[in-house]
């Protein structure tokens, strides 16, 4: 009896809602894909590169995997930590902004 | 099917919300995630565990790119496929990734019909999901084929930077090692789903232990994230 009434719960959600998401994650990845079919160059590409790539990602943790309907203790132990991966690419630029000054220096193979 | 709005598989006593609700439960005596069950819990601290390989992965190939002096390949033009005379840059790229957003969009459907009971369909829905990521791989198995025809290998490659090689083939390698054991696990979980081993409480022959239905969700979750993960490949790596 526990059992049925477990099934009747878990993430139940509208049909509907899963399509529309499905339906902008589409759209989404048509405007990434465009992004590169019209050629775009610079700040322009890479700051709608980042904007697609994290509404989608958004839309698959939010929606697809329900972290929305989580409680905040899972999604904050479970989101922030990624966060925190910036730090790293922060030092990895320096770090790789250094070994290519320091290549250009001494091999003088540089632009 | 009735009650779209409650989601917690609990809903005993009214906890605190918000901040509050954070500390009060990881400062009780207790699990800490509420109304989530250990199974969920493990696989999303996996999850976590993965991103950091591939966000690992990602950043060696971004210092990479940064630290080299020669230039990098362009992704669209090595990536291009010429259809009926015509170059169209990154297409290949582009179906794959609209093969992965399908499967995602029919496994969510599929744990959708596990929580309602509706064995047939969950099971159809899981094989189909399966079916779009063996795509996946297939189309993935065929752009590794033209590369390395090419002449591109992890030590060099005919357009430029030698990082290309290795980058390319470590992180599109590992994602599809993740794509294809997600084939295999839904596999094995439609199986059980379609001969009903929930409804008559049928031992696992590994755990020997009752599954639940939401062995579908954690299942999606691993397929969701294999998908998250494309979605990073595919900015940094594709399209940057």
């Amino acid at each position: 009896m526990a059992q049925a009434a477990a099934h009747a719960q878990g993430q139940q959600h509208p049909i509907k809602l899963y399509l529309v998401v499905w339906g902008w994650l589409f759209i989404l990845s048509t405007c990434s894909y465009l992004i590169d079919y019209f050629g775009l160059h610079g700040y322009i590409r890479w700051s709608l590169i980042l904007l697609f790539m994290l509404l989608k990602a958004g839309l698959i943790v939010a929606v697809f995997m329900h972290m929305a309907w989580e409680r905040l203790a899972l999604m904050y132990a479970i989101v922030l930590p990624p966060v925190l991966v910036l730090v790293f690419v922060a030092i990895m630029v320096i770090e790789a902004d250094y070994t290519l000054f320091t290549r250009v220096i001494y091999f003088g193979t540089g632009p | 099917m009735a009650d779209t709005a409650s989601t917690h598989t609990q809903t005993v006593p009214a906890r605190p919300g918000g901040w509050e609700g954070i500390t009060a439960d990881w400062s009780s005596d207790q699990g800490a995630f509420k109304g989530v069950s250990w199974g969920k819990v493990m696989m999303w601290i996996f999850l976590l565990s993965d991103t950091f390989i591939f966000s690992c992965f990602l950043l060696s190939y971004m210092t990479g790119r940064i630290s080299t002096t020669a230039p990098w390949p362009d992704p669209s033009e090595v990536f291009a496929l010429t259809i009926g005379g015509t170059s169209i840059p990154l297409i290949l790229i582009a179906i794959m990734t609209f093969v992965l957003i399908s499967s995602s969009g029919t496994m969510a459907m599929a744990v959708n019909f596990a929580y309602r009971g509706d064995r047939t369909k969950t099971a159809v829905l899981m094989l189909l999901t399966a079916a779009f990521g063996a795509t996946f791989v297939g189309m993935q198995a065929f752009e590794w084929t033209k590369l390395i025809s090419e002449g591109v290998r992890p030590w060099g490659n005919p357009w430029g930077a030698q990082q290309f090689g290795s980058s390319f083939f470590m992180i599109t390698g590992f994602h599809g090692t993740h794509v294809t054991i997600g084939v295999i696990f839904l596999i094995i979980v439609a199986r059980k789903v379609w001969r009903g081993d929930f409804d008559q409480e049928r031992r696992g022959f590994f755990t020997s232990r009752k599954g639940r239905y939401e062995i579908v969700e954690i299942t999606g979750l691993y397929w969701h994230f294999v998908d998250l993960v494309w979605v990073f490949i595919f900015a940094f790596f594709y399209l940057w």
